[in-house]
């Protein structure tokens, strides 16, 4: 396929891979806070072929993994509202909350669909109007417009019975957050494509202003991620961090300008619940006024049990990459594929799953 | 989650455009990328165009690689 082929031809990755072994003498520990730069990584096995001086370390970057049980809680509670079914992206069928999953709640009777895109609840709404469907809107930066999108088109179209539950996020403030915890020490980031391809690279200049850290938004592909890896390498030598962008082809220093404009006519700044992190401010997006009728959230009486978090699974510590996956005791014992104790073990795009299928 | 998959533009008809993405066509919205033109790529992601792909940039990045397999003398 054009525009991702040519950017994982191996012979061009040799280049690359020796400049960096040239340069790279002192150490550098380096984040990636997407998932889908985590599944790329280890598939790739790019951890192996760079030099033992470069730590390549997951962040926070897989929205379903940073999904709070209190959000899957209420995600459970939408899903037992009498009169209605859940419509989510499939990457969330699986993911345990306190005491259940969506994928439990369908086979004991629940509507739960999977779909593509936030268009097809809206969809399912007009073909079903005797019926409330509820959106669950999971995901970052890359997702939020869409899922906006669609929220005020279900406005404009009068549609009484189509509501979302945002569970969204946003990822700058949260590296804050991380970074403010202080127990991950890092000197980059691998910052996400697509996130910025909808925010541009503004976002995260405090990175280098206020803690001198290089950071260099990067594609997908194993030849983006190493030219970005060695942008990064060659900032540290400079001594200038600075955010750069390695992914041109998908992203503008402006980000996208309308998406971030529908964005801000569906949705204001709130606080959100992060597994690892805990509470940020401002990392949340809840719909505005204008649009309280159908956010599920306040069209909802949800009665959420007390929240419980599994004994042993030490997800949020993988998420804050304070650990390896291997880190944890439950890892590919108690913890698989098939029987995935926390999220980053069921997500594909987990930390956890993806160490686990392509080793680490 | 964040996967934005390239798609060339085949037609368009409003804010809706018909997409090619690995020989397979689909219906994708462009109405967060309006100045989408057919012929062009996008980056689809959950049903919507989320940014177009600027082909002259993606063209510098390989030429990166390229000059990286055979360094100018000097």
């Amino acid at each position: 396929m054009k525009f991702i082929d040519e950017y994982r031809d191996g012979e061009k990755a040799r280049p690359i891979l020796e400049e960096i072994h040239r340069l790279a003498k002192e150490p550098l520990r380096l984040m990636e806070v997407c998932g889908t730069h985590t599944v790329s990584i280890a598939r790739y096995g790019l951890r192996q072929a760079l030099p033992e001086t470069i730590e390549l370390i997951s962040g926070p970057g897989c929205p379903v993994c940073v999904t709070s049980n209190r959000d899957l809680d209420k995600a459970i509670s939408l899903a037992r509202v009498p009169g209605a079914a859940v419509a989510t992206f499939g990457d969330m069928m699986r993911v345990p909350a306190s005491e259940s999953t969506l994928a439990l709640e369908r086979a004991n009777g629940r509507d739960v669909r999977v779909v593509y895109s936030p268009l097809d609840g809206l969809k399912m709404a007009e073909q079903v109007p005797q019926m409330k469907i509820i959106f669950l809107g999971v995901g970052f930066e890359t997702t939020a417009p869409a899922v906006a999108a669609t929220a005020l088109e279900a406005r404009n179209r009068g549609l009484k019975n189509f509501f979302i539950f945002s569970a969204h996020k946003t990822v700058p403030k949260a590296l804050k957050a991380l970074l403010d915890l202080g127990g991950t020490k890092l000197d980059g980031f691998i910052l996400p494509g697509h996130v910025s391809a909808i925010i541009g690279s503004h976002p995260y200049e405090f990175l280098a202003a206020e803690y001198g850290l290089a950071g260099v938004i990067s594609g997908f592909e194993p030849l983006d991620i190493l030219q970005s890896v060695l942008m990064l390498v060659r900032q540290r030598k400079s001594g200038r961090p600075r955010v750069e962008i390695q992914y041109k082809r998908g992203v503008k220093p402006v980000g996208n300008p309308r998406a971030l404009e529908v964005m801000g006519q569906a949705f204001e700044p709130a606080d959100a619940e992060w597994r690892g992190l805990g509470r940020i401010a401002g990392t949340g997006l809840a719909f505005r006024e204008e649009l309280a009728e159908l956010d599920a959230s306040r069209a909802f009486e949800l009665k959420v049990p007390a929240t419980k978090e599994t004994k042993g699974c030490r997800c949020g510590e993988v998420l804050c990459g304070l650990i390896r996956p291997e880190g944890c005791a439950l890892f590919a014992k108690a913890c698989t594929p098939d029987n995935p104790v926390g999220p980053c073990m069921v997500s594909f795009e987990g930390s956890c799953a993806a160490a686990y299928k392509y080793g680490s | 989650m964040c996967v934005a998959i390239p798609a060339r533009v085949k037609s368009i008809k409003g804010l809706i455009a018909e997409v090619e993405i690995g020989g397979v066509s689909r219906p994708v919205s462009v109405q967060l990328t309006p100045e989408v033109q057919k012929g062009g790529y996008v980056l689809v992601h959950a049903g919507f165009a989320i940014q177009i792909i600027d082909e002259q940039e993606a063209r510098e990045t390989l030429k990166f690689f390229e000059e990286l397999v055979a360094p100018q003398e000097g």
